[in-house]
């Protein structure tokens, strides 16, 4: 049984632009992927993490089931739920919402009337304006704490 | 065990200038509902039926398996209600009131109570006549929720509130949901609140209930859809749209029974699909409303 504090600290972003059960489910993960919760530890129950986030039974209840689907979790009738044996945490939705995004991509490319190339390198550029904002960013942070 | 704790059906009444029509509502045992509407919408009117004050010309009421409003005695033994227009009395103390509610009903629970008056920030020795318009809605809340009523009903909880009493409010009710034999509505203009809390919601206007649903299905089924047509093309045959805006080339579609599929229904259509926006519960509250008053007046 988790007490409080640990639940406590799920936190739910009202500027975040995406469904409350899609934010509850990253956290989780995030807790697994960074050894918070192992393999095989028992997580709230759908009431209590309810409780401790004030938000609604019916949103937790999905953030669990798609989990369970993803499997990232198990639950186990009576007993509750607990983290997979060999949890999966490639998130699926991100891989969805990734091609979603890529067909956007190509459509806007052939508006342009780009070539498949041109394109391809246009995400190259993306990615590298990524990390570069990425190290800038981490700089300022050094230089404010210093 | 009743599964179903508040079922309305085909529940209306009539005054000179309002009328409440064919109210069906169900709310199942250890979950929240979310009741949204307007000023003048029939929240209050419905809220009075459920709790027999008021009694329907027709339709069913049954409440914690009791029919209203023949039941209302053994029904009001288990819920707990607070309304704006209920007043606690000026003189007295918050004290004087919790061991007033203490001597009339059975299930009162005094160290649950010392608890609430910690959370709320209240102080049992002030006078209710000197309390702020946030305190005295907590006060009101604190001596129903002390009662462990089986079933909370709440009109307008939050209205009102600065953002710290909300907040405590709020957390308040979902500690009450940890118990799965407890069930809750109320009523509220705020949208941001019920989406957060809520199971089902149900948003009435006019008199009538204009959708009901469990919330995640609700967000689910409304998108907005950004679109980019050929000139001169027709709006893709899509079902379920509420409202067009935009542009004639650069339309955007309001859906409430969104599929993913309709997004290669609009490519095979030739028309582009640039955005699929997911929309807060006060957008699909304000397009729901306008649409529904537009058919009418149409």
């Amino acid at each position: 049984m988790h007490s409080e504090p640990i639940l406590s600290q799920f936190v739910i972003s009202q500027s975040d632009a995406r469904p409350m059960y899609l934010q509850i489910m990253e956290q989780i993960r995030q807790r697994v992927a960074v050894g918070e919760w192992s393999p095989g530890d028992e997580i709230p129950s759908i009431r209590q993490l309810a409780v401790a986030t004030r938000v609604s039974v019916i949103t937790i209840k999905r953030a669990y089931l798609e989990l369970e689907r993803e499997g990232v979790i198990v639950t186990q009738h009576g007993k509750g739920s607990f983290i997979a044996p060999n949890p999966d945490l490639n998130p699926r939705i991100y891989d969805e919402e990734l091609d979603e995004r890529l067909e956007q991509a190509a459509r806007l490319g052939a508006l342009l009337g780009l070539a498949e190339d041109e394109l391809a390198e246009r995400l190259r550029e993306a990615t590298t304006r990524l990390t570069e904002n990425q190290t800038t960013e981490s700089t300022e942070t050094i230089r404010e704490t210093v | 065990m009743n599964e179903i704790s508040v079922q309305f059906e085909a529940v209306s009444k009539r005054y000179p200038h309002f009328v409440l029509e064919n109210i069906h509502l169900k709310l199942p045992t250890g979950s929240i509902m979310g009741f949204i509407g307007a000023n003048g919408a029939g929240k209050s009117t419905t809220i009075r039926i459920l709790m027999g004050l008021v009694h329907q010309d027709s339709g069913q009421v049954h409440v914690l398996g009791h029919p209203m409003p023949a039941g209302q005695a053994a029904a009001k033994r288990d819920i707990g209600f607070v309304s704006e227009d209920m007043r606690l009395y000026g003189p007295a103390t918050l004290a004087w009131h919790m061991k007033f509610v203490q001597s009339m009903v059975p299930n009162w629970d005094a160290p649950y109570a010392e608890k609430l008056l910690q959370r709320f920030d209240l102080k049992p020795q002030q006078k209710i006549k000197g309390l702020s318009h946030g305190q005295r809605v907590k006060a009101a809340l604190l001596l129903a929720l002390a009662r462990r009523p089986r079933l909370l009903v709440l009109d307008e909880p939050t209205t009102g509130l600065d953002p710290i009493a909300r907040h405590e409010v709020l957390g308040e009710l979902m500690a009450v949901l940890a118990d799965e034999e407890r069930t809750i509505l109320f009523s509220s203009h705020n949208t941001q609140d019920v989406e957060q809390i809520s199971d089902q919601i149900t948003f009435i206007d006019r008199g009538q209930i204009v959708d009901t649903d469990g919330k995640e299905v609700f967000l689910d089924r409304w998108r907005r859809l950004r679109l980019q047509l050929q000139p001169g093309a027709a709006l893709p045959n899509l079902p379920g749209i509420i409202q067009v805006g935009g542009s004639e080339r650069l339309p955007v579609l309001t859906i409430n029974c969104f599929d993913p599929a309709m997004l290669s229904a609009c490519q095979r259509w030739g028309a582009t699909v640039q955005a699929v926006d997911s929309m807060t519960l006060e957008e699909i509250f304000v397009a729901n409303v306008h649409s529904r008053r537009e058919q009418v007046t149409a």
